[in-house]
C-alpha cells in the first residue's frame, strides 16, 4: 500500500514536470528561452516516470527490474546534445532573440560551407 | 490509487504532447519546429513507460528505449540540415 | 602491456557489459558470457573511431561531483517550473560567455553537458579556440556570479578528475 502510493507520488511528479516543460515550450517568448523547459523538466519528468515504473516492476516479480535505468541513462546523455545542436542552428539562422546579442563565435567553418546558405 | 492517478497523468501528457503539437505547427522558426519534435519524442516515451505501468506490461519499454534512440538521431539530423544544408557530411 | 593490447579501454568495456546487462534484465549465465565477449569486442572493432581522451584519475571525485548534479537537476527543475509558470516578463535571459580552463575536448564536453541539465542555463557553443564556452541563462541577474558558481562547482572537480 505504501509502495503504491510512493508510485502514483512519482508518477504526479513525473507526468507534472513533463507538462511543465512543454508549458515553457509553448508560451515562452523567444528561441533561446523555449529550449530552457524541454532540455530540463522533460529530463526529470522522464525520470520520475522510469523510477516510478522501476518500482512497479520491481514489486510485480521477484527479481528487480533495472533496465528503466538506460533510458534515463540515454535521455541525460542526449538532451544538452540536441539542445546544443539546435541552438547552434538558431545561431546559424540569427534567430530573433530577446537577449542581447553574442559577440562573435565560431563562424569560419559555416561560412566556408557554400552549401550551408540560410534556411526559412 | 494507481487506478486513480494513472488517467489524471495521461490526460497530463495529452496535454503536454498537445502544447508541442502546437509549438510544432506554429513555428515560427525551423528550430523551434526541431525542439517542438524533440520535446515531443521525449514525451511520447514518458507516456509509453506510464502506459506500461497502467498495462502492468513490461513489453512498452522496449518500444521507449527504440523511439529514445530514433527520436534522438532525429533530431541530430535536422539540426546538421539547418546548420550544413545536408545530413551526411 | 596485454592489457592495453587487450583492453584498451577497461571503463568503456565494464560500461558495455552492465549497458548489455541492463539491455536484456538478466544476469543468466549466457548473458554473463555474451556481455563479456561483446564489451571485450566492440572496444577492439571501434578504438579507431575513438578520439583519445584523458583517463579518470579519481573516481571518487567523479562520484561526489555525480551526486551534486544530480541534486542540482532536481533544484533546476524546481526553479525552472517556478521561471517557466510565473510572469515572463519578470526574466532577464542573457548570453554570457564562461572562460575555460579545462584544455581537452572530453571534458569540456562533460562541462557543457553538465550545464545544460542544471539551473536555467543551456551551453550553446564552444568559441573555436575551445578558450570559453557560450551559455544562454533563462534569468541572469548576476554575470559574474554565474560564472564563478559555474567554474567553482563543476569546472573545478572535473580539473581535478582528469587532472588537466
Amino acid at each position: 500500500m505504501l509502495l503504491e502510493i510512493v508510485i502514483s507520488l512519482f508518477i504526479l511528479i513525473g507526468a507534472a514536470f513533463a507538462l511543465i516543460g512543454s508549458i515553457g515550450l509553448a508560451r515562452l517568448p523567444d528561441f533561446y528561452m523555449r529550449l530552457h523547459g524541454p532540455t530540463k523538466a522533460t529530463t526529470l519528468g522522464v525520470g520520475g516516470l522510469v523510477i516510478a515504473s522501476f518500482l512497479y516492476f520491481s514489486h510485480g516479480w521477484e527479481d528487480v527490474s533495472l533496465h528503466e535505468i538506460l533510458v534515463t541513462l540515454f535521455l541525460f546523455i542526449t538532451a544538452p546534445i540536441s539542445a546544443s545542436l539546435a541552438s547552434k542552428a538558431a545561431l546559424h539562422l540569427k534567430l530573433r532573440s530577446l537577449a542581447p546579442a553574442p559577440e562573435t563565435i565560431a563562424k569560419q567553418e559555416d561560412a566556408a560551407d557554400p552549401a550551408g546558405e540560410r534556411q526559412g | 490509487m494507481l487506478n486513480l492517478v494513472i488517467p489524471v497523468a495521461l490526460a497530463m501528457m495529452t496535454v503536454a504532447m498537445a502544447l508541442n503539437l502546437w509549438r510544432v505547427v506554429r513555428g515560427p522558426d525551423l528550430p523551434d519546429r526541431i525542439i517542438g519534435l524533440d520535446t515531443l519524442y521525449v514525451n511520447t516515451i514518458a507516456l509509453l513507460v506510464l502506459f506500461g505501468i497502467g498495462e502492468s506490461n513490461a513489453v512498452y519499454f522496449e518500444a521507449a528505449l527504440l523511439i529514445a534512440m530514433m527520436g534522438f538521431v532525429g533530431t541530430v539530423a535536422l539540426c546538421k540540415y539547418l546548420l550544413r544544408g545536408d545530413v551526411i557530411e | 602491456m596485454i592489457m592495453t593490447r587487450f583492453l584498451p579501454q577497461p571503463w568503456l568495456s565494464l560500461m558495455l557489459f552492465l549497458l548489455w546487462l541492463l539491455l536484456v534484465n538478466s544476469v543468466a549465465p549466457g548473458h554473463l558470457v555474451l556481455g563479456a565477449i561483446l564489451a571485450l569486442l566492440l572496444p577492439l572493432f571501434t578504438q579507431r573511431f575513438w578520439p583519445d581522451r584523458p583517463a579518470v584519475q579519481r573516481p571518487l571525485v567523479a562520484l561526489r561531483l555525480l551526486g551534486v548534479v544530480l541534486l542540482d537537476i532536481v533544484l533546476a527543475n524546481l526553479t525552472v517550473a517556478r521561471q517557466v509558470l510565473g510572469p515572463v516578463k519578470r526574466l532577464h535571459p542573457r548570453f554570457v560567455r564562461v572562460p575555460l580552463d579545462l584544455t581537452h575536448e572530453f571534458p569540456i564536453t562533460i562541462l557543457a553537458s553538465i550545464i545544460s541539465l542544471t539551473p536555467g542555463t543551456v551551453s550553446v557553443d564552444v568559441t573555436p579556440d575551445r578558450k570559453a564556452l557560450l551559455v544562454h541563462g533563462l534569468s541572469v541577474d548576476d554575470e559574474p556570479a554565474l560564472v564563478a558558481d559555474i567554474k567553482a562547482r563543476y569546472e573545478a572537480p572535473l580539473m581535478e578528475v582528469f587532472r588537466c
